[in-house]
């Protein structure tokens, strides 16, 4: 038996639990769920046993309907599409708000940006639910905003639109909700240029619209590639806004997942959704991951 | 008419007066030095040559034409710093070519003249590579060429070479001369090191508390420092209390604390009764062992070996005299082996002529 080096064990006893918990609570779930894709729903929800008899009227084993199922309906393909280009709008909307904020707070004084910073962050400090509520009420056709917007319509001769249940509410609390997740890996990015670079830029120069795109914007890609990801992803997955500030017509894919699995009672096709999107998701990263090294690759 | 005019400029900070009315002329391709200690005022000098920074009074000309109010990327001089400060996301040709497209210059005209930028560095293969992946030397040749590439009426050095060590500064050093002398762009260079300044330089100004303490070619600073902080500054001396007992026809008659009677070489100004110091460097002292058999000098004195230092090309010897002052000569070390010619506690003889050193009024 080898012996094991004091160094391997500590690192074994550090990184030992983190590891389990992710087995069993990110890993095993995932591996539960890949498997219920290929199963057949209960006749009372939940699955269907894949061996030995099931309840009467109940398919037993395993199958590829779900995903044969999602491929023959044109309507789930449509609500993806959908969804990524709600993402899509949602991710660029962040950027343009929370750049100019994340710039403005990276060259503040440096005792005012930590004051900044828990600014951004202060929403986290209520609920999530009720903040989307308060939306709602802002939104609504009886409110100022509402009233204004459709009197100036109605001035120009047009007819009346609701502000809120729409896909522009549906935008508008997205990235509300997401703001900070965009405006902290930037400024984090932003925070650390170095200043001296502005200057050279300047000395051998280049205006103030020059030293932004030539230096400021592109040292600050990473800052936005994972504030995209973390405002894409979560939106891409998300139920409740669409539920709330969406209409009848704004069902995206988290509303879709999630109804399989509280309405319809269908996990396995559930869980063949939460799949496809995952996949997609992954493949999306892997496409930004390519098309970044091939820009490294392309400047030598 | 000279390149670069600076008349009485002023720069007052909040409790502090950083640059105190200082008047310069720099001509057309000269290598000149902004030489002193940290806040002597250098570097704001330089902010307010280049732009980032505006006198409180005075003017600054170029060509004879006030920069007041041109913004830094208006004016034709450009800056290497400190901390070169390359951009971290352009190629070494790409960060070359950066002024020349600021400047709108066509494509095939920025290719020709970034080779030919990076040829005269010595750094054409070097050209796709990014920042990080270079050595510090390197580097500083990228920020060089990227400097000189679009022809600057004038080069601004901020303390270039403070980042390099001992051995590639004195390489990086010969190679700055040569290259000032070869693109003719006139250089002003920042640098808190004398050696530095009177390696590089053709004149060099001394800057002390916001002001110009001298103004000279280095060997005349050198050899003439103007009082006890430019003696004190550029290279090592002996300073001496003294005062004058008589001004002759051709020398000083000084009585030097713990020498006795000194003659020391005339200087415009100076009369008799006044004090100051007696300055000499300690490679214009003679140390001779007690019975050696040389020409007597005019100014002699006996002290004993106290300390030495080896230096590796010289050993300095300090000598302590009879009431206890100290002095300091050096020697050449140059047969082989040899580490040095005396033993702490030596008795020596200490020597020099009258014409070297210097009286420092106060």
């Amino acid at each position: 038996m080898s012996k094991l080096a004091p160094a391997t064990i500590t690192r074994w006893v550090v990184s030992g639990p983190p590891t389990l918990f992710m087995l069993l609570f990110f890993l095993a779930p995932s591996l539960i769920m890949v498997l219920a894709s290929f199963r057949y729903p209960g006749a009372f929800g939940g699955l269907a046993p894949v061996f030995g008899g099931g309840r009467p009227g109940e398919d037993t084993g395993l199958t590829l309907e779900n995903y044969q199922f999602f491929f023959s309906d044109l309507l789930y393909t449509e609500i993806f599409l959908k969804s990524l280009l709600i993402a899509l709008i949602s991710t660029l909307a962040c950027i343009l708000m929370a750049y100019p904020l994340a710039l403005l707070i990276a060259r503040s004084p440096k005792r005012h940006r930590d004051l900044m910073v828990l600014l951004v962050i202060l929403p986290f400090a209520s609920n999530f639910l009720i903040r989307v509520y308060a939306l709602m009420i802002l939104l609504g056709p009886q409110q100022a905003l509402a009233s204004t917007i459709n009197g100036v319509l109605a001035a120009f001769g047009c007819a009346p639109v609701s502000l809120l249940f729409s896909t522009f509410a549906v935008v508008v609390g997205m990235v509300y909700v997401h703001l900070p997740f965009m405006v902290l890996p930037l400024y984090t990015n932003l925070e650390k240029h170095d200043p001296t670079l502005l200057d050279a830029a300047q000395d051998l120069g280049a205006s103030a619209w020059s030293r932004f795109w030539r230096v400021t914007f592109p040292l600050s890609l990473p800052g936005i590639f994972s504030g995209s990801a973390l405002v894409f992803i979560p939106v891409l997955g998300m139920f409740a806004i669409p539920d709330l500030l969406g209409g009848t017509r704004d069902i995206l894919i988290g509303n879709l997942i999630k109804d399989q699995f509280l309405g319809t009672r269908d996990w396995p096709f559930g869980s063949m959704l939460s799949i496809m999107l995952t996949v997609v998701v992954l493949a999306l990263a892997g496409l930004a991951a390519r098309l970044g090294q091939r820009k490294r690759d392309g400047g030598n | 008419m000279a390149l670069l005019e600076i008349r009485n400029v002023v720069r007052r900070f909040a409790s502090f007066t950083a640059v105190d009315g200082v008047s310069l002329s720099i001509e057309v391709g000269e290598f000149f030095t902004l030489l002193g200690p940290s806040g002597c005022g250098k570097t704001t000098l330089l902010r307010m040559i280049a732009g980032f920074d505006a006198p409180d009074e005075g003017d600054l000309l170029l060509d004879g034409q006030s920069l007041r109010g041109i913004p830094p990327e208006q004016r034709p001089i450009h800056t290497v710093f400190q901390s070169y400060a390359l951009f971290p996301h352009l190629t070494v040709a790409e960060n070359v070519a950066f002024p020349l497209r600021m400047a709108k210059v066509v494509p095939d005209e920025i290719r020709r003249r970034v080779q030919e930028a990076l040829a005269s560095v010595h750094l054409l293969e070097k050209q796709k590579h990014l920042p990080h992946e270079l050595s510090g030397g390197q580097k500083q040749r990228v920020a060089l060429a990227r400097g000189l590439v679009n022809r600057p009426r004038l080069l601004l050095l901020d303390e270039p070479l403070g980042a390099l060590d001992a051995k590639l500064r004195e390489d990086m050093q010969m190679e700055l001369i040569n290259l000032q002398k070869t693109v003719g762009v006139t250089f002003i260079f920042v640098t808190h090191s004398q050696a530095e300044a009177l390696a590089l330089s053709h004149r060099i100004a001394v800057m002390n508390q916001g002001r110009v303490e001298q103004l000279d070619e280095p060997s005349r600073l050198y050899g003439f420092p103007r009082n006890r902080f430019v003696a004190d500054f550029i290279g090592k001396i002996n300073m001496l209390d003294a005062t004058v007992t008589a001004v002759a026809a051709d020398r000083l008659l000084l009585e030097v604390a713990g020498v006795g009677a000194v003659s020391a070489p005339l200087k415009a100004g100076v009369q008799s009764g006044q004090t100051g110091v007696f300055a000499v460097r300690p490679e214009q002292v003679q140390l001779l062992a007690e019975h050696a058999d040389a020409p007597a000098a005019a100014n002699e004195v006996r002290g004993r070996i106290l300390d030495f230092l080896y230096i590796g090309d010289v050993t300095t010897y300090l000598v302590q005299l009879s009431d206890g002052t100290r002095l300091e000569a050096l020697l050449p070390n140059s047969a082989p082996g040899r580490a040095k010619f005396f033993e702490a506690g030596d008795p020596v003889i200490l020597r020099w002529s009258a014409e070297v050193g210097v009286f420092l009024h106060e």
